[in-house]
């Protein structure tokens, strides 16, 4: 692989990532938009969710990590630490494959 | 900056450390691959967006070209865009630190600075959580580089899972209403409502990007969960 690839994705990536701080400060924003857009973010949040713990390569993930990830959920549902929620999914995640569970 | 508080330095940690893990086996993947070492390490410091990294080295050890890889890689950032649109007013007023801001746009800090409701704690989670995990994700690529293929398999470690159980952990405060005992009646049935509107459209936009997984390349359907909008629009 060479460089240039990377610096195409690169320059692209943070292409997209100015995009909105540029638009942002050209237009004037409502606060019925800033609220769709806070919306969005969820939206996005939620899918990336969504799709990290039940799909892998665009196939269903198997057990041990949709596991993992509803022990966290429940976990952060009780308001447990942010840091007893994502140990409490790996170490779900990991001991369940331990067990054999893909 | 003294909005710094003890729980967000030991959260951010928490994230940090287990993007660092990932570093480590992105590093020893890329140099498996037969990527350099210094040409995984600029990649990740240049683009500095892990999924994206891991489908341009995954695509091209494939024997993908090269103009498919970073197609695929720029699909998978594209939500980039409307994050930045969100958290445009946590990146400062001068230009240089705005750029520098710019470029710690990830899903983890994004998601941090969305979990806090005042703005100067908006700004201290997104620039901490950014700047911490930009040294922590170099650090763990260059020791994998340089470690090679013996170390990591962050699945072995359950690290596929904290990390959508962490970005659960940081939207759950956005879909629930907040109970506040000093809050006036209608406060309380305005934050109940909008809570309730933002359940819908996080239960709508992951639907979507699940039902369309299969069929879309990667990126597209987390894309195509803004459509979920729709149901905020009434």
């Amino acid at each position: 692989m060479t460089l240039l690839p990377v610096l195409l994705l690169a320059a692209g990536t943070f292409a997209f990532r100015l995009a909105g701080p540029l638009l942002s400060q050209r237009l004037h924003i409502s606060a019925r938009v800033q609220r769709l857009l806070t919306l969005s973010a969820i939206a996005l949040l939620s899918a990336l969710v969504a799709t990290a713990t039940l799909t892998s390569n665009g196939h269903f993930a198997g057990g041990a990590r949709p596991a993992g990830v509803a022990v966290g959920a429940l976990l952060a549902w009780f308001r447990l630490p942010f840091v007893v929620v994502v140990v409490a999914a790996a170490g779900t995640a990991a001991v369940l494959r331990m067990l054999g569970v893909p | 900056m003294s909005s710094v508080d003890r729980a967000l330095v030991r959260d951010v940690a928490a994230i940090a450390a287990a993007a660092g893990v990932i570093g480590v086996s992105f590093g020893a993947i890329a140099v498996a691959a037969g990527v350099s070492v210094w040409l995984a390490s600029a990649m990740s410091m240049l683009v500095f967006a892990g999924g994206s990294q891991f489908m341009v080295v995954g695509v091209m050890a494939g024997g993908g070209s090269p103009v498919a890889a970073v197609l695929a890689g720029l699909l998978l950032n594209a939500r980039h865009l409307p994050f930045g649109l969100v958290v445009s007013d946590v990146l400062g007023k001068s230009w240089p630190v705005r750029l520098l801001g710019t470029h710690l746009m990830v899903d983890e800090s994004v998601a941090f600075a969305l979990s806090q409701k005042d703005p100067a704690r908006r700004r201290a989670a997104y620039w901490l959580c950014g700047l911490t995990l930009f040294v922590a994700w170099n650090v763990g690529v260059l020791v994998g580089a340089m470690a090679g293929r013996a170390l990591g398999d962050p699945d072995a470690l359950g690290l596929d899972a904290a990390f959508p159980a962490a970005m659960l952990a940081l939207l759950l405060p956005s879909l629930r209403a907040s109970p506040d005992e000093k809050a006036s009646a209608q406060a309380v049935s305005e934050s109940t409502r909008a809570a309730s509107v933002a359940r819908r459209v996080a239960l709508v936009g992951a639907g979507i990007a699940l039902v369309t997984t299969p069929f879309l390349p990667a990126g597209l359907p987390v894309l195509l969960a803004l459509l979920g909008l729709a149901v905020a629009l009434k």
